[in-house]
């Protein structure tokens, strides 16, 4: 819908302003924070501005995280694991539940949906339970083995775009004695690449915006996470270094925003869809 | 079944087998195994012994779990309908014919990226008492309201204080609603013009035209969008947790079901209460999406589809 004129549009416009500046205000203060010497972000009435910019604020914060850098990279690491994992292993289930017709699919489908109501912290104790027998507590491997077992959300985004497929296009493939896998492989992977795209991205964020996994998972220090790794920085608290935590916190939503803006139009669609089907 | 169906059953598992196994063993077995452990004393660190019933007679006679499970079910019946009004609403002004819309779209949505880490440090500093840029925005109009009616209100010490401590989250909850607001604005603008016209010749208001066509278009978005919030809501951990330094606020005003669940499983290793309070969560999650889905189902309006 696109409706000719609005009944108010001096009204929403300033509406549409003031929320916006609200919604920006935050932002606003933590690089405004991030980049005012200790003394004051401690000053009343406050100071919308550093009266100069502290630019070392950042390498300091870094290096009071500790190894910024190690956490930088073990974030990364497990962030690639699970979008290949993800896309890979949801995309074939996918697949599955879609593009096959079997007895019992739609049942199996409909316990995925139902798992979706499972949340991690429901079933979080048998499974520390599960990967401590297996002796894989403080290793990397519970944050990214189950990727590679797919994601019922994931599953059902890309089981949508599957669907919109034409069938004639598997059907003539397999008359020309295509094997299933290399039907999903070469016809429908290449032609599903905007929503793997869009799968990518949302598992890249999740992995990356992670907490309570590396929380209990991880043990050591040098395996930590960024999300861990500042979360430690806040807990050395003394006279809280407030311009260090929001420079900080800028640098762990930075690849976040950068990824978002170069993926815009993606990313929009992807969530835009999640919610009209 | 023929030869041919088997055969067809036979590939439709093999492709869906990651997640068979994924769902053995991270639903199915956890879930089988929490209601086994619920009825044990168990460590995690020895074998399971065998409790009975002990500990949801502890649990029901735990004045923390009563704490928590209020917590939570309050976080959810508050935030839930104020978060879905809020998107609602600038999914609507977003949908003016009004300059600069993608860029409107884009700095509500910005919030939703911000990982939880960042996103709780960044509030726990937005609301730190007199400190805070919240409560300095605050002051100004408090102390006007002050001067003309002889009034003595004061800006919350929010984080601090027992009494406020959950509103600070819900206002953190709401900057980061933006995910809604673009799945609102999508449902919006598949709504048929056509309906708007008919209905402004008929000579409806829009207020009218609001009530009559867009919540009704709209409907099964929002049924959707609630659901997800639920169950969101009522597994919330990580920003709370960040939020009170790793802890549960003054006087456990931001202790939540899963919060409590973290505390007993991996600070006490009281893995058997930890599973007894898991099943609890899980219970009331399908409990509320019941519910949900029974008196949704009726108002929810899905157009010739």
């Amino acid at each position: 819908m696109k409706p000719t004129h609005s009944s108010f549009p001096w009204f929403s416009r300033l509406a549409l302003i003031l929320l916006g500046v609200l919604f920006l205000l935050p932002f606003f203060w933590m690089v405004s924070t991030s980049l005012k010497p200790l003394n004051e972000t401690m000053k009343l009435p406050l100071e919308w501005l550093p009266t100069s910019p502290q630019w070392h604020n950042y390498p300091d914060a870094m290096k009071a995280m500790g190894p910024f850098w190690l956490y930088a990279r073990n974030s990364l690491f497990l962030a690639f694991l699970n979008v290949v994992g993800t896309v890979f292993s949801s995309a074939l289930v996918a697949y599955g539940f879609s593009r096959l017709d079997w007895r019992g699919r739609d049942t199996c489908f409909f316990v995925l949906l139902a798992t979706m109501m499972i949340p991690f912290p429901v079933v979080m104790v048998p499974i520390y339970g599960l990967f401590r027998a297996l002796g894989w507590i403080g290793t990397f491997q519970p944050l990214w083995v189950p990727a590679f077992l797919a994601g019922a959300f994931n599953v059902f985004l890309l089981r949508q775009f599957f669907l919109s497929i034409p069938k004639d296009l598997s059907e003539a493939a397999r008359i020309d004695g295509c094997s299933e896998f290399r039907i999903f492989w070469q016809i429908i992977l290449p032609l599903a690449k905007p929503a793997l795209l869009t799968v990518a991205l949302f598992q890249f964020m999740a992995t990356w915006n992670d907490f309570l996994g590396p929380l209990i998972f991880l043990a050591r220090e040098e395996q930590y996470t960024l999300a861990l790794g500042l979360q430690a920085l806040q807990g050395t608290i003394s006279g809280t270094p407030w311009h260090h935590l929001m420079a900080a916190s800028t640098l762990v939503l930075l690849p976040v925003l950068v990824l978002f803006f170069l993926t815009q139009r993606t990313f929009i669609r992807g969530i835009a869809t999640t919610g009209l089907k | 079944m023929t030869l041919g169906e088997r055969r067809n059953v036979l590939k439709g598992l093999l492709f869906i087998s990651p997640w068979i196994l994924g769902f053995l063993a991270f639903n199915l077995y956890p879930l089988v195994a929490s209601i086994w452990f619920s009825l044990c004393d168990y460590s995690v660190l020895s074998q399971p012994v065998f409790l009975g019933a002990q500990n949801y007679v502890d649990l029901w006679r735990d004045p923390v779990f009563w704490k928590a499970l209020r917590n939570t079910v309050l976080f959810a019946v508050v935030a839930i309908p104020l978060s879905t009004l809020l998107s609602i609403g600038l999914a609507i002004l977003l949908n003016q014919p009004i300059a600069g819309q993608g860029i409107y779209r884009t700095i509500f949505f910005l919030p939703s990226l911000v990982p939880a880490i960042s996103l709780a440090i960044l509030w726990q500093w937005m609301l730190n008492g007199p400190m805070g840029l919240v409560n300095s925005l605050l002051r100004p109009p408090l102390q006007a309201i002050n001067a003309l009616f002889g009034s003595h209100l004061q800006a919350p010490d929010w984080l601090n204080d027992p009494n406020f401590a959950l509103w600070g989250l819900i206002l953190t909850g709401l900057w980061g609603t933006g995910q809604a607001v673009v799945i609102y604005l999508a449902g919006l603008q598949e709504v048929p013009i056509e309906l708007y016209e008919a209905a402004e010749l008929d000579g409806t208001n829009s207020w009218q035209r609001f009530l009559h066509i867009t919540l009704p278009m709209l409907s099964p978005v929002i049924f959707f969008n609630v659901l997800m919030s639920i169950i969101g809501a009522l597994q919330t951990f990580a920003v709370p947790y960040i939020l009170t330094g790793g802890g549960d606020g003054p006087g456990r005003s931001l202790l939540f079901l899963a919060t409590y669940i973290y505390q007993n499983a991996f600070d006490y290793w009281n893995m058997g209460y930890a599973s007894a309070l898991a099943l609890c969560l899980f219970v009331l999650i399908i409990g509320l999406s019941l519910i949900t889905v029974h008196y949704g189902e009726k108002k929810v309006h899905y157009s010739g589809r």
